[in-house]
This record gives structure tokens, sequence and C-alpha cells, in this order.
């Protein structure tokens, strides 16, 4: 993960007191590389994702 | 040694997004799967269920009489080859809930709107984390099946549509009937409500409807809202008191957990059967000292531990002071070393008390093992790259809410837990090898052992099979033949065993 960005927010706007905002350091360039895949695939329909995604209530 | 294995609804959806009939789609996935060649299944037999049953003592309004109560009759003896004999009858499969029992020895179906994989019975965490996952393995053949006949579904292993509606994933525990139901829920409530520090997959909102805007631990928190019952699809219970051994219930009860969050992680997964497992033996043991552990408000807590991302919220205690999760946790762990008596249970005893550690030090430190740390490592590194000046990106961002539900995507090639496990990210405890493995192949150390063999080699001789019976239709007899399998850690009987071999020697 980045660690650019971990240490730039010390406060979260709407966790509860003291729930650190972001990520701990998971240093593999695997992960990085997933990071950014991940990223531009929400980038895409995720309004319409969320939107679609209705279930049943089970058990 | 007691039998538990682990119940996975899971979310189903056709992956345009375009609304389907949950039924119909969970129906799909069913008879996709028996119809994946080489894939080897058969009927369930409905013979012996009575879900009416409940732990306190008491029935609900019982309809037919149970098949197997000639089990109590004198010179029943299954080791001696004695079987019930019923007549043929017709078999009709309501379309709507179609049913397989598979060669692993689990069972494949509708309930409700979700497509259900119960895995087999095992012994112990290391198992059950292994059978679960051939769950979801099976699971994604079956779309694999589905998407070759022309239908794209995706199957999610979460509990929570972020709209309302949540689907169970229950663990299922043996427990010896000596004891009394009251006092297993009084000694069990406690460890249920602050495990979920390790094994809660996290969530996106609040509230059933994700009301409010935030992350909590815990998928099911939200949807709890009882001490103790019978229900499990509304008033959920903290202890549900379904009583329903499918064994011999002079010797087993089954507690029935539906608390628990569906993990897509291993260690959760394996600490959740792990230590509840545990717990059982010092309940077993009848140790007082978990009367100290008794919540004032279990079910209020359930919500503050799954709110709390810092861990230091206080739950009373019904006698002494109030305590953390993470402080209950580290007692009942104490007391549970007591009861380690497997190579798999020191595992559980070390792999908890590490995350405990971990937890306890720097919660953000545990991403490689705890779901719930790992998905709030993610989705804040999400919410970085998007902030604007020292805002993060809103929690009621569509990214987050669809990388939420993305999470639990059982397609190694989408979800994104399975890529961060493959990309090295989380502890295994179930390796590739070992999940394909029981993809095919019953755990040898159950009755499963005997309904998977019987449905990997019998072929049309094998009628049906359920939780404590293989129903065998021999041309040579008048009726069928059903082999009552009533101890879940017996894994010989007699006329069982004489079928598979008469075909596989």
């Amino acid at each position: 993960m980045p660690q650019v960005h971990s240490s730039a927010h010390s406060e979260d706007d709407d966790a509860p007191a003291d729930a650190p905002a972001a990520a701990a350091t998971v240093q593999t360039d695997a992960v990085d590389a997933l990071l950014d895949e991940i990223d531009v695939s929400l980038e895409q329909n995720s309004e319409q994702f969320v939107r679609s995604f209705v279930q049943k209530g089970g058990q | 040694m007691r039998a538990v294995g682990i119940e996975t609804e899971y979310g189903i959806a056709l992956a345009s997004g375009e609304p389907g009939n949950p039924i119909a789609l969970s129906a799909h996935v069913v008879d996709s799967y028996r119809r994946v060649p080489s894939v080897a299944s058969a009927p369930w037999d409905y013979g012996g269920e009575d879900p009416l049953h409940d732990a306190r003592g008491f029935r609900q309004n019982r309809r037919d009489a149970r098949p197997d109560q000639l089990t109590d009759a004198p010179g029943f003896d299954p080791m001696q080859g004695t079987v019930m004999r019923r007549k043929r009858r017709e078999r009709w499969e309501d379309p709507a809930h179609l049913n397989a029992v598979l060669a692993n020895g689990a069972r494949l179906y509708v309930d409700h709107a979700h497509p259900e994989y119960s895995s087999p019975e095992v012994t112990n965490a290391r198992d059950a984390v292994i059978w679960d996952r051939a769950g979801d393995a099976i699971v994604a053949r079956a779309l694999e099946q589905a998407r070759a006949d022309g239908v794209d579904m995706t199957a999610y292993k979460n509990n929570v549509d972020g709209k309302g509606a949540s689907y169970g994933t229950h663990e299922n525990f043996l427990v010896s009937r000596e004891v009394p139901f009251d006092v297993l829920a009084r000694r069990i409530t406690a460890h249920l409500v602050t495990r979920q520090i390790y094994t809660g997959a996290g969530r996106v909102g609040r509230g059933p409807a994700g009301e409010h805007e935030g992350f909590q631990i815990s998928q099911r928190a939200d949807y709890i809202e009882a001490e103790i019952g019978l229900e499990t699809t509304m008033r959920r219970p903290i202890v549900n008191t379904r009583d329903e051994p499918h064994a011999d219930p002079h010797v087993w009860r089954r507690l029935h957990v539906i608390i628990g969050d569906a993990n897509c992680m291993d260690v959760p997964n394996f600490l959740k059967i792990g230590t509840t497992q545990l717990v059982l033996s010092a309940i077993e043991a009848d140790d007082a000292r978990l009367d100290s552990l008794v919540l004032e408000n279990p079910v209020e807590a359930v919500r503050e531990v799954s709110y709390d991302l810092t861990l230091q919220t206080r739950l009373a205690l019904a006698h002494g002071a109030p305590a953390s999760a993470l402080h209950i946790q580290r007692l009942l762990l104490d007391v549970c070393r007591d009861y380690a008596t497997t190579s798999v249970d020191a595992q559980v005893i070390a792999r908890w008390e590490q995350v405990l550690e971990t937890l306890q030090r720097d919660w953000r430190a545990a991403s490689r093992e705890v779901e719930w740390v790992a998905k709030l490592t993610l989705l804040g590194s999400i919410r970085a790259r998007h902030a604007h000046g020292d805002a993060l990106l809103p929690w009621s961002d569509a990214r987050l809410r669809a990388a939420d539900i993305r999470w639990s995507d059982i397609d190694p090639a989408a979800g994104l837990c399975r890529k961060l496990e493959a990309a090295g990210a989380c502890e295994r405890i179930a390796s590739a090898d070992e999940i394909a493995h029981a993809v095919h192949t019953p755990p040898r150390d159950t009755r499963a052992w005997l309904r998977g063999r019987a449905v990997q080699v019998l072929g049309d001789t094998l009628d049906a099979a359920g939780w404590n019976s293989v129903v065998l239709n021999r041309a040579d007899s008048d009726e069928l033949e059903v082999a009552v399998l009533d101890e879940p850690l017996r894994t010989r009987h007699k006329v069982v065993d004489d079928a598979i071999a008469a075909v596989a020697p």
C-alpha cells in the first residue's frame, strides 16, 4: 500500500474518535499494483453496481 | 472430539446487474453443479429432519413421527448391519428447491433465496477451513457451468446487501447433551459477542440498511436482536435454540451459531471454529471461570463491539468491572489453554494469542490475519487516494460500497479478497491443493466419509443421503434400506461399507 497516503490524514471525518483513517502499510509491489487495478475498476460503474446489488433476506 | 460444520448462504446476482429471480438463480447454481461432467451427486433424504425441536426441551408442532425412531428399539445395531426399511415411493423434486449431496459429503441446495453450501462434518478448525473453501470452489465451478450454458451469475460470500437484507453463515457444533441449555447459553454468549474483533469481515455502513455512514467490524451485528431464540430470519438471537442434532439426541445437542460473518480469509474462519470449540470444551468441563465473563447487556454489546474500531470500549459485566472485548478474549484464551488437547488445538491457541497481541499493540498490523482490518486497510487507501485536501473520500461513496461487496466475490479472478490473497497479503491456513482435494473427497474422520464415498461410487444404488442416513436402493430388495448414521464420528457402517466394497474394492 502506498505509504505516501497513509500518514497524510491523522483525523478521520466520520469514523469514531481515534479510529485511524488510512491504511496499514503492506509493502509489496504486488499489492500496490493490485491497488491501482482495483482503483481503476471501481471508477467504472460502482454507482450502478451498488444500486443493483439487492438480495433477499435469508437465515 | 466433536463434529462441526459451516453453512454458507451466498449472495447471488446476475453478472449484468439486471434483476433476476433469486430463487431461480439459486436453483440454477445447484442444477448447474449437478450437470458438471464427472461430478456425482445424490438426492437429499428428507427422512430424518426435525427442525422444530427446541433446545430448551420442547418441540413445536410436530407433524410427522421421525422415521428413524426405530433406532431406539433393542437390537438396533448398525455395526451388525441393521437397517431400517422404507417403502419405495415416487420421487418429486420441487424445481425451486433443488438439492445435491456431494462427493465430499456436503449438501448444496436452495435455502430461501440463496444457494447454500453446508459443509460435511469435520472435527477440527483446519478441516473446517478446508471444506468451507471447497464450497467456494464448488459454487465457482457451478457458475462456470452456468456461464457455459448462457447464464452469467456472480456469487458473494458475504451477509448483507446494504439495503436491509441479511443472510447467514451458520456454524454448527455438537455439544454433550449433559450440558444444560441455560448453562451453555450463559457461558458461550460473551465469547460469541467478543470474538467479532478477529472474526468480523468488516462492513461499510451502519444500521440494517446502512442508514448511517461509517465502517464497522462485523457484517452481522446490526441484525442481532435477541439473546436467545429459535428464529433465524427475524429477531435473530445470539444463541439460537434450534436443537436438531442430526445425531443421537440422547448424546448430543447441536449449538447452531448464527451470529458469525462469512469469512473469505482463512485465519478468521480458523479462529471462529477453533476458539468456539475450545470454549465449548471448557463449558462441557463445567469450568466456573466462565461465569465471571457474563455480559450485562449482550445484545447491545454486539453492536458496541462492532462499531468500535479502536477496540477500547468497555462492556458491562454482570459481576465485576467493565472489560473490553480484547480483555475478555484474553481471559477466554487463558481458560481455553487448559482444554487444548490436539495439535490443531495448539495451533488455534497460538494463532489466537498472536492475533490478540497484534490487535492489542496496533490493530493496523493485523491486516494479514483479520478480515475487517484487511478490508479497512484496502478501503482506507482508496479513501486516501481520492481525498480532497484533508477530507478522505466519504464512506457513502459508491466506490467504497462497491469494494465492500466485491471483496467477497468468490471468483478468484474478480474477488478483491481473493486477489489480495493471491498477491500474498493474507495468511493462509488451507493450501490450494488441500482445497482442490476437498472438492471431491470427504473428511476421513466423520460419517461424512460414508456419505461422500457412497455418492462417489454407488451410482443408482444410492437412493438418497442425509446428515444421518444413507438410503440404498438395491435391485434385489423390495424396499429401500436406510443405514442410520446417528454417530457423527463413526466412519464405518457394515451395510454401506459392504455396498461400497462391492463396487469399489
